[in-house]
């Protein structure tokens, strides 16, 4: 049975508490604000290539949350040396996911390189990722390392090449960075602690 | 005498609180980039390009730490479109960075990019801090550190090439 990405983000994202969650610009952005959108998430506008850094970045900074990035094929090839980078760092609680579409949605639907055979799954294995999956048929596996599995875990999930409506997440960048530190930090968000 | 620059500047990143250092190998940062891997306070984070270092310290921000990154003028060409996201999410950004292409250059390579360094960063709204010799590297850090947490501020110290004092391949290789 083919995997379609609005039920597989939603079935990975749900009920999912104190996650944090980072997704790539374009469909996955969609894709995480069509299963409920959350100061908790951070959706990319642009930086292609970025999404798994700042999961990188975020999983540094709160070692006992669990992070999620959910990124595109595309946007992951864009940023494949951070696997490497994530790789040599081994952050226990991260996840990287690429829905894996084989198609550049947001351009014209332009076949990337896992369309040729690329595999993603394999270059994460070679650098080092504790867990490197690819599902074709259920989210079940994915879950469990997004939400339990000591990473660095990766999953690819193979999904049909859907063109769907969009599910537009808030466009301002000061707005995406002030309400997820808010939700995170509280009251620190806003002054520094040595500014009191 | 020329003071100890690398020292300086990491007395001021533990001052600030800085507990993540993400870096490009340079000959320039050698020393800097030691004392931050063996500084336990510190997380050091080695990227395969520069670029990478924008998306880190805006996921370390939004986990509430503070951090740097260290390159040299070169990397700061691998950075253009994603300085953008630091610009319209206001994320904080302190980048410390040796130039190449200035005096005392040897690699007709590195000029292009060191004679458009500041200019680059300019352009993507990064204030540039040119710290001339080794007496004005530390304020110029310090003063980028204050900015950028207290303001929500992007900025740039550049160090010059003299500061660094490599002259040849041969340097480069020795430092």
């Amino acid at each position: 049975m083919t995997l379609h990405r609005r039920d597989v983000v939603s079935q990975l994202l749900k009920g999912r508490g104190r996650l944090l969650v980072v997704a790539g610009l374009g469909s996955t952005a969609w894709d995480i604000t069509a299963a409920g959108d959350h100061d908790l998430n951070f959706p990319m506008w642009g930086a292609m290539g970025q999404a798994a850094m700042m999961g990188l970045g975020l999983a540094i900074a709160q070692p006992k949350r669990r992070v999620v990035v959910i990124t595109g094929d595309g946007e992951m090839l864009m940023g494949i040396g951070s696997l490497a980078t994530i790789g040599v760092q081994q952050p226990a609680n991260l996840t990287v996911v690429a829905i894996d579409n084989e198609r550049y949605g947001e351009t014209g639907m332009q076949r990337t390189h896992t369309a040729h055979g690329v595999d993603l799954t394999s270059v994460a294995a070679a650098c080092k990722f504790k867990h490197a999956i690819t599902a074709t048929k259920d989210v079940a596996a994915v879950r469990k390392l997004v939400y339990k599995t000591p990473g660095p875990n990766f999953a690819t999930i193979k999904v049909a090449d859907d063109k769907l409506p969009l599910v537009l997440p808030p466009k301002d960048g000061v707005v995406l960075r002030a309400r997820f530190r808010r939700a995170l930090l509280g009251e620190s968000a806003d002054v520094l602690p040595e500014e009191r | 005498m020329q003071p100890d620059w690398p020292a300086e500047i990491h007395r001021e990143l533990t001052a600030a609180g800085v507990t993540i250092v993400g870096s490009v190998p340079d000959a320039g940062h050698k020393r800097l980039i030691e004392l931050c891997q063996a500084d336990k306070r510190m997380r050091a984070v080695p990227l395969t390009t520069e670029e990478e270092g924008i998306g880190l310290v805006s996921g370390a921000w939004l986990g509430g730490q503070k951090s740097v990154l260290l390159m040299q003028s070169s990397g700061v060409g691998n950075l253009v479109n994603v300085l953008g996201m630091i610009k319209v999410c206001r994320f904080p950004l302190v980048m410390i960075i040796t130039m190449r292409g200035e005096q005392g250059e040897f690699n007709p390579w590195q000029v292009p990019m060191g004679e458009n360094t500041a200019r680059v960063l300019d352009t993507m709204s990064v204030a540039v801090r040119q710290a001339g010799d080794a007496q004005t590297v530390a304020g110029h850090v310090h003063a980028a550190l204050g900015l950028a947490y207290k303001t929500n501020g992007a900025l740039a110290v550049l160090i010059a090439q003299r500061v660094i004092g490599i002259k040849s391949f041969q340097d480069q290789r020795n430092q």
